[in-house]
């Protein structure tokens, strides 16, 4: 029987030649990955398997950025229990604060995910990696102990979805603008328990930050996994990041796919997920006069280098709206000294935004930058549900960097190609 | 093994955000946390819900963030099943793999209203609505997920079968 690209590293995983949609696997894992929030549930559970070591010191990692630098003393005891964990069990990839950035986009920066790894992470963005040709998907706490543990995971091998992609983005149109669109087209569950697969010649002009960006949110249309073949631009990236050789796994030709969805990617237009979930989506052309209070641009979706590019050309030289907070977060050390070296940090804090330090912070209503009662924020982050970034009253809008830029200099949701050089 | 208890009866989509809101993650104490479980969609759930209960919901029931801060709050509080019409997968292996046992059934959500009484046998897989009389069979678990749950969770399961 033909394979998909997931259900073929899910096989070798479990060392078995085949593998059906449906069934049930237990699989051996590349890495296994933890934060602050999902890790101390995870470690009181491993204290249960009576055991003392974990299964591999150098196939786990743990990375507190959520509540960090802790905002509380809660949060600090969390990320202490975590810290002291790290030590005790010698894990390699621990990343303590100066070193962190946000998981997704650290993990692949720091060359610990490659293509054809099978990686699980006690957070639903997990599925981000899928852009190197990873297999990889959020699990929960009690599955991060067993793998630490035992360093197998139990996956049902999941169907898949195939995302046909032709043609080029038109100018200011993103990677978040594409995933946006899937999102709104099949629904915040259209993609249950099922693989995303991306293909056709149209991948050839996405970057590798805008591939990091739709698989980060595959989870957003219920996915297991989003993933792209491996190509000249992953190659690139693994090269420049991952010491090991890459695993390639190619689609069977006759590779089953529960549907295919065809897309021009030139003719997407800027696109925004309205209130309350990721796929009320309209595009920049139907949003209409929405007056906003604040505008993120950062997180696992869209804290890259590239994004911060994008944001930066449209603001630079000019002045936010005195009305809208503008928070920036590049999403790790390495993008924020890369940010720094080409003058963006400059351009940024010059048109009067903030620049914070990597974390998760407001994305997930955390801290810096919580809404209040009826506020509205634009935000380059993943998730607009009910109470996401504050007040159970305040509303997210989501959005790629270059929409986001351009409502902070309005004040309104804006179009891009409306913002003059 | 049955369940029995008041349905509490919600729409499509609940998140883990409104299950949990991030604001409260940071501790992972059940008890704290089931304090403050569903506040943002009934904040009278808290108030209200008692030992037995049943959530009963429509599709992809739990998507959103993996914290399973989540079904343990629930659980936490006392619910003794979910009934939905779908769940979102990281949901669905958290609860299974923390013991909160969960039904996927279409036709028993549209036949239950909040405050019925609602009876659950799980090894059949029969869902009953005492108030109205309506009776649904759900799909049981496939096997693998059977032992797991009677060996009380993944933990206890790999213990006796991976690590042994
Ligand atoms: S940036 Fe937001 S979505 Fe990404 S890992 Fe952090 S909280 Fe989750």
């Amino acid at each position: 029987m033909s394979m998909t690209m997931s259900q073929k590293i899910l096989a070798a995983h479990a060392n078995v030649d085949q593998v059906r949609p449906g069934q049930l696997i237990m699989a051996d894992l590349d890495l296994v990955l933890g934060n602050d929030i999902t890790s101390p549930v995870a470690i009181k559970e491993f204290a249960k398997f009576g055991i003392d070591a974990v299964f591999d010191t150098s196939k786990i990692a743990l990375v507190p950025d959520h509540f960090t630098p802790n905002k509380d003393i809660k949060a600090a005891q969390q990320c202490k229990m975590m810290r002291e964990f790290a030590y005790d069990k010698k894990i390699e990839h621990y990343f303590e604060i100066g070193q962190m950035g946000i998981e997704h986009a650290l993990l692949p920066e720091q060359g610990l995910v490659n293509a054809g790894d099978l990686i699980i992470g006690a957070d639903s963005h997990t599925c981000t990696y899928g852009a190197l040709g990873a297999f990889s998907t959020g699990v929960g706490s009690t599955d991060m102990a067993a793998a630490m543990a035992t360093g197998k995971a139990w996956f049902k091998v999941p169907s898949a979805l195939c995302f046909n992609l032709t043609g080029k983005l038109p100018p200011w149109v993103s990677g978040k603008d594409l995933i946006l669109h899937i999102i709104g087209m099949i629904g915040v569950d259209g993609a249950l328990y099922k693989s995303m697969e991306f293909t056709g010649e149209g991948v050839a002009s996405l970057n590798i930050d805008d591939r990091f960006t739709i698989c980060n949110m595959a989870i957003e249309a219920g996915a297991k996994n989003g993933i792209f073949g491996v190509d000249g631009v992953a190659i690139a990236y693994l090269g420049a990041h991952c010491k090991r050789t890459p695993l390639v796994f190619q689609a069977d030709e006759d590779a089953e796919y529960e549907r295919t969805y065809d897309i021009d990617l030139a003719t997407l237009r800027p696109t925004v997920a309205f209130p309350h979930l990721p796929d009320n989506t309209r595009t920049i052309d139907e949003v209409g006069q929405i007056k906003i209070d604040q505008v993120v641009i950062g997180s696992c979706t869209n804290g890259r280098i590239s994004d911060l590019r994008i944001a930066a050309k449209i603001l630079k030289g000019k002045k936010v709206n005195p009305t809208v907070r503008t928070i920036v977060f590049p999403a790790t050390q390495e993008i924020y000294l890369q940010a720094m070296d080409e003058g963006l940090l400059k351009i940024f804090v010059q048109a009067g935004a903030v620049v914070s330090t990597p974390t998760c912070g407001p994305c997930l209503g955390g801290h810096m930058g919580i809404l209040a009662e009826g506020e509205r924020a634009v935000a380059t982050t993943n998730r607009n549900f009910v109470g996401r970034m504050g007040h159970p009253q305040s509303e997210v809008y989501l959005a790629s960097p270059a929409v986001a830029a351009a409502s902070a200099l309005t004040g309104y949701i804006s179009n891009p190609e409306s913002i003059e050089e | 093994m049955k369940a029995q208890g008041k349905a509490f009866r919600y729409g499509e989509n609940v998140d883990t955000d409104v299950i949990i809101p991030a604001r409260y993650l940071n501790t992972s104490d059940a008890k704290e946390l089931a304090s403050h479980c569903m506040e943002d969609l009934d904040a009278t759930f808290v108030k209200k819900v008692q030992l037995g209960d049943i959530i009963v919901a429509e599709r992809n029931f739990g998507c959103g963030s993996s914290r399973e801060h989540a079904p343990l709050a629930i659980k936490t509080a006392g619910i003794s099943c979910v009934i939905a019409s779908s769940f979102a997968r990281i949901f669905y292996r958290n609860a299974i793999n923390i013991g909160l046992p969960i039904m996927e059934c279409e036709a028993a959500v549209a036949g239950i209203k909040m405050g019925d009484n609602v009876s659950v046998e799980f090894t059949k897989g029969v869902i009953t609505n005492e108030t109205t009389g309506e009776r649904w069979s759900a799909e049981p678990f496939p096997p693998f997920i059977q032992k797991m749950i009677s060996a009380d969770g993944l933990i206890q399961y790999l213990q006796q079968e991976v690590l042994s």
